[in-house]
């Protein structure tokens, strides 16, 4: 194309840009909005807050932003690169149908997507309820009581339960055995996981368990077993290996499958007591493989262990009304409590994926799962009966969807089979039975008789009469006993209508961008265009099993380094690991980078990871499974990292000193001066850097991690590249490397990727894998990728001056009427700021947790509470929200800041009045008794444009005490309804 | 509420009844007071021996969690099982029914490093 051609091609282009739809101020807004902050211009504004010494000017090297449509047409292209296949590989992947009411209606539904984490639980009953359903499935399949509401993926559910295991045996053990019939990638999750921590995975097969005694070996503090195994088979000997376990004292997972569980004893019902811990993916109840994710990964125990189950868990409580309402339950146990104490580092988690499930099971309800498992089980008993009676040997035992051929019959050779199965686009799982190529055969839902007939065919070298198999179940001890999903939500909404209107229902409790702004700092909820989601569920994204072959996945390998290419060059580091499924899992991944690299010198004494009081609860944590050692560093009165502090604990920690956490801006929201500075330190003293990119979005096209000195930062593609909150995932969290961390980088059993791209010829010296898919999350990159490509440089940069301009802006607004906590040098604060609250308490009797409910009545979410100041509130407005939107916002809070001046003044009373009353509901609004010494209209239409936009919270302010001394996470008895 | 005068303090925020070789601990109403909610609370064992400082267990509201400490060497003597099923009356009576564990101590002298009410009081202030 010649330069005329380009310039005319530009010219004429099509006026509607993308930036201008993402972005929220309109031009004019723009300026009257620098005006209030009284900067000159907004670059001005910029070159305040962005130190010079970390400004990078040079534009960044990124394709021309294209339109909606445009790369709509190029994410088809890159679709249209991957081969949709019927693949039978099982391993944990298993293909399903979405049913399209919960396709359309969840998975695509903004209303269900755009939400954080139910924090704010009063505006959160929807998928709160949702979560409870989906919990429900969970314990009653796998027999045990107690559910969180979801993990990221069945390997690190697996590598969570070892740790409890560890936990519950108070950290002495050094032990756990691994049954080697379990999913291959989730044992090299569990590796990975268990070396920082001087725990040796010892495998063996559940035979040698029992005949070696492995159990009464010294050290020993747990067992993992799969049930149905990676071979696809359900051993009968199960109790009494779990009884065996528990007479040494071990605790014991298991690892199962939900669909079998519809037929087979769970393991909370094998044995004398039952398995500990039951983990899995729920992957199969209706989401996509996508590649490898994301989908929901589940966790059960018993109630004794409630205090050291990670992950979120939502519990039963009752509102100020007395009526029932759910909430985030025991929150003490997590990282942002318990930091380094806590059992696990997990914050973003799956919830979209685990909505999606337990609509799964309320869709089809305990008889539907149930027909469905039975004709999965009698195509594949149908299966194995005519491979075996034409002479093929497979894998023998009671099996659920699985078979393993190890020798074929009629003198067929296996490698031609599945060449000759990949002819007709089946896909078989290639493995290793005693050193010798076995084919492993899954089937699902979407398989029926014609591929049972087909795969006969294949395998058999001619048409056999197939007839239909009588196994429709388990036998013996298998056999399920205990009835399931008994409850109403399982029974009442599967005609169409009824469940298209409970979802709709549940979605009018929950508040979430389509209805107003959600400032969370530090959770950065900006758009999530409908352009960036529309290819999430298309076939050739979503029908991809992660570990069929290559060349079926032609377009992801584009995707995938495409976007590597892109994030590399906006953080300026030289190498991208796509692996990590959440911020979380980016940190531990960073930091077990960062532990190889010291451990290649020979320094594997570099175990002190310093960390500012002010971080967030995922450093520490992630820090403490990576095997590192922290030491808080202080903050100064600024706020800032106390410079000297870190200076002196360097110094003091020299010898071992293996690694900073960072975040950057601060996340007291400050773009510190001194953090070239920090680097500096800890590189002088041996110590690498990480940073923790979940402020990434103020820095894009600004200033680079790289560039700034940092090693390893993570990216949470869910805040800055606009992957959707999901209510709590999913998320990605890919880590990008300086290239002296390259070799580290993650591997995959399945695959070679990270580390083993970087290194030849010498043994690789990476870290193994920390999710179970080798690209963590597949399916959501496309929206990232569409983001970026529609921002091209230009508009990312302009964002990232948008978000900062509009956190300045409300800012000044604010000033006057809450203290801001902590700014930069020039009095300015960075995309976000910190509203000091604290005095309220003695001014007014008015806490935090007051003005986060009396904003409901308002219509808006509450700005992040609590952190990373108690008593505080942190606002991050994101870029996308309009000058309009911030604007209402900021009236919001003066007039709550009005309503707390009246109760210091003695206007309103300090026990009766509409803040410490809040959230008002429907019900209480319209009772016919209404007792309070403020009106009605003052209790919800405290401003005019209320009444146009009203959002009725609807639940009275949640009783959190009662739900944690009386806790129940499942769906509640019937009673509770009829009463 | 003020802090009981015949009672001895921690800068952990315990206090100490010693009742001849019996050492009644529990935590303060301003340590209850800051924690809010108490939802749980993890007992040490019985017989379980203790050295001033070391950790005896935890109390859990819904929003924090805090260590407990031993204000003194001794021995576990009685824990008040009452607090597994109502951790709420470490709220409602910190200093009467709110009594977190009973140890016995070898030696008077074991407590003498404590504070009284007064330095209590003045501790307190000076923190806030
Ligand atoms: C500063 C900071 N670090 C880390 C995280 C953890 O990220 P994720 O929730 O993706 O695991 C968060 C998320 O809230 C955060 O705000």
């Amino acid at each position: 194309m010649n330069t005329e051609h380009h310039t005319y091609n530009k010219l004429s282009a099509h006026p509607d840009r993308f930036e201008q739809r993402h972005i929220g101020p309109r031009t004019l807004d723009i300026e009257a909005m620098i005006a209030q902050t009284k900067a000159s211009s907004l670059s001005a504004l910029i070159d305040e807050i962005v130190p010079e010494a970390i400004r990078r000017r040079r534009a960044l090297n990124l394709p021309e932003a294209k339109s909606e449509f445009e790369v709509l047409e190029q994410l088809k292209g890159i679709a249209s690169q991957n081969k949709v296949y019927k693949s039978l590989i099982g391993q944990g992947y298993f293909s399903c149908y979405t049913p399209p009411v919960i396709q359309r209606n969840i998975l695509e539904n903004p209303g269900w997507y755009t939400q954080y984490t139910p924090y704010q639980a009063e505006i959160s009953q929807g998928r709160l309820e949702a979560l409870v359903n989906y919990q429900t499935v969970i314990t009653n399949l796998t027999g045990l009581p107690l559910a969180n509401s979801s993990l990221l993926d069945e390997g690190t559910a697996a590598a969570e339960a070892m740790g409890m295991c560890w936990s519950l045996g108070r950290q002495k053990g050094t032990r756990f055995i691994v049954d080697s019939a379990c999913h291959p990638q989730t044992i090299a999750v569990l590796q990975t996981r268990a070396e920082p921590l001087d725990i040796e995975i010892v495998l063996s097969s559940r035979e040698d368990m029992l005949a070696q005694a492995e159990f009464a070996q010294a050290g020993s503090f747990g067992v993992i077993l799969q049930y149905p195994d990676t071979h696809g088979i359900t051993d009968e000997n199960m109790g009494e290996l779990i009884d065996q376990a528990h007479a040494h004292k071990l605790k014991v997972v298991v690892a199962s499958d939900l669909l079998a569980l519809t037929l087979l004893t769970p393991p909370g019902e094998l044995g004398e007591t039952g398995a500990d811990i039951v983990v899995g993916s729920s992957q199969r109840f209706g989401v996509p493989f996508g590649a490898g994710g994301p989908h929901a990964a589940f966790m059960s125990t018993h109630e004794a262990n409630k205090r050291v189950m990670p992950g979120r868990i939502i519990g039963l409580s009752v509102d100020s009304n007395g009526e029932k309402a759910y909430r985030l339950a025991l929150q003490t146990r997590e990282q942002h409590i318990r930091r380094d104490k806590a059992t696990s580092n997990i914050c973003t988690a799956q919830v979209l994926l685990a909505v999606m499930a337990g609509m799964y099971a309320v869709y089809h309800g305990a008889d539907g799962l149930k027909a469905i498992a039975s004709r999965v089980k009698r195509l594949t008993a149908t299966l194995e009966q005519t491979l075996v009676q034409g002479g093929t040997q497979v894998i023998e035992g009671q099996r659920f969807d699985t078979l393993v051929v190890t020798q074929a019959g009629n003198g067929q050779n296996l490698a031609e089979i599945y060449e000759a199965a990949l002819e007709a686009e089946i896909n078989l799982r290639k493995l290793q039975v005693n050193g010798q190529l076995a084919l492993g055969i899954s089937l699902d839902e979407t398989c029926g008789f014609d591929l049972v007939t087909k795969l006969s065919q294949l395998f058999l070298g001619q048409s056999n009469l197939v007839t239909l198999s009588d196994s429709f179940d388990f036998e013996g001890v298998l056999k399920r006993q205990s009835t399931y999903l008994d409850h109403p939500s399982f029974k009442l909404y599967q005609c169409e209508h009824e469940l298209l209107r409970y979802m709709h229902r549940l979605q009018a409790k929950d508040l979430s961008l389509t209805h107003s702004m959600i400032p969370l700092g530090s959770c950065t909820m900006k758009l999530n265009a409908t352009a960036e989601m529309i290819a999430v569920t298309w076939p050739e994204f979503a029908h991809i099993h992660p570990f069929a072959p290559l060349s079926q996945r032609q377009g992801y390998a584009e995707l995938y380094s495409l976007l590597e290419g892109w994030l590399e060059e906006i953080t300026g580091f030289s190498a991208v690991s796509l692996q990590p499924n959440a911020g979380s899992q980016g940190e531990y991944a960073g930091l077990l980078v960062i532990r190889a690299y010291h451990l290649s010198r020979g320094d594997a004494h570099r175990k002190v990871c310093l960390i500012p009081t002010s971080a967030h609860g995922t450093n520490p944590a992630s820090a403490v499974m990576a095997g590192f050692k922290v030491v808080p560093v202080k903050c100064d009165e600024r706020g800032d990292i106390d410079l000297i502090d870190l200076e002196e604990k360097s110094i003091k920690h020299a010898d071992n000193l293996g690694a900073l956490m960072i975040t950057y801006p601060s996340t007291h929201g400050v773009f510190e001066e001194g953090v070239v500075q920090a680097c500096a330190i800890v590189h002088a003293h041996g110590g690498q850097v990480y940073m923790d990119g979940a402020n990434m979005n103020a820095q894009v096209g600004l200033c680079r991690p790289g560039d700034i000195g940092a090693d390893v930062c993570h990216l949470n593609l869910h805040k800055t590249f606009c992957i959707p909150h999901g209510g709590g995932g999913p998320g990605m969290g890919p880590i990008g490397v300086v290239a002296h961390l390259a070799p580290f980088l993650p591997t995959h059993p399945e695959e070679a990727v990270g580390g083993d791209m970087h290194i030849e010829g010498e043994q690789s010296q990476a870290i193994g894998p920390v999710s179970a898919a080798p690209f963590g999350s597949p399916s959501i990159l496309p929206i990232s990728f569409a983001y970026i490509s529609m921002m091209g440089a230009d508009g990312l940069k302009k964002a990232t001056e948008i978000a900062i301009l509009n956190a300045n802006y409300m800012a000044s607004k604010l000033s006057g009427h809450y203290d801001i906590l902590y700014t930069g040098n020039n009095g300015r604060v960075a995309h976000e700021f910190i509203l000091d609250c604290r005095g309220f308490k003695a001014s007014a009797d008015i806490s935090v947790d007051d003005i986060a409910k009396r904003l409901m009545d308002y219509g808006f979410h509450a700005p992040t509470m609590s952190w990373p100041v108690i008593g505080t509130l942190m606002v991050e407005p994101t870029e996308s929200e309009s000058k309009e939107e911030l604007d209402r916002f900021c009236e919001a809070m003066i007039a709550i800041r009005e309503e707390i001046n009246a109760i210091e003044s003695g206007k309103l009373d300090r026990e009766d009045n509409p803040m410490r009353y809040a959230p008002h509901t429907v019900e209480i609004m319209t009772a016919d008794e209404w007792t309070h010494s403020y009106t009605r209209s003052q209790a919800a239409y405290p401003l005019k444009w209320i009444k146009s936009r009203k959002f009725w919270p609807s639940v009275g302010r949640v009783d959190n005490a009662y739900g944690d001394r009386n806790l129940v996470c499942t769906c509640p008895p019937m009673e509770d309804y009829e009463a | 509420m003020s802090n009981p005068s015949d009672l001895l303090y921690t800068e952990d925020h315990e206090w100490a009844l010693v009742e001849g070789d019996t050492v009644t601990v529990g935590i303060t109403n301003h340590a209850q007071d800051s924690l809010g909610d108490v939802v749980f609370v993890e007992l040490p064992e019985i017989d379980q021996e203790l050295g001033n400082g070391d950790a005896l267990g935890v109390v859990e509201s819904v929003k924090a969690v805090s260590d407990l400490y031993s204000p003194c060497d001794g021995v576990v003597i009685e824990v008040n099982e009452r607090l597994n099923d109502e951790p709420e009356l470490i709220n409602s009576d910190p200093y009467g029914d709110g009594w977190i564990i009973k140890v016995k101590i070898s030696d008077p002298a074991a407590v003498s490093h404590l504070m009284d009410s007064e330095a209590y009081d003045q501790f307190v202030q000076a923190e806030s």
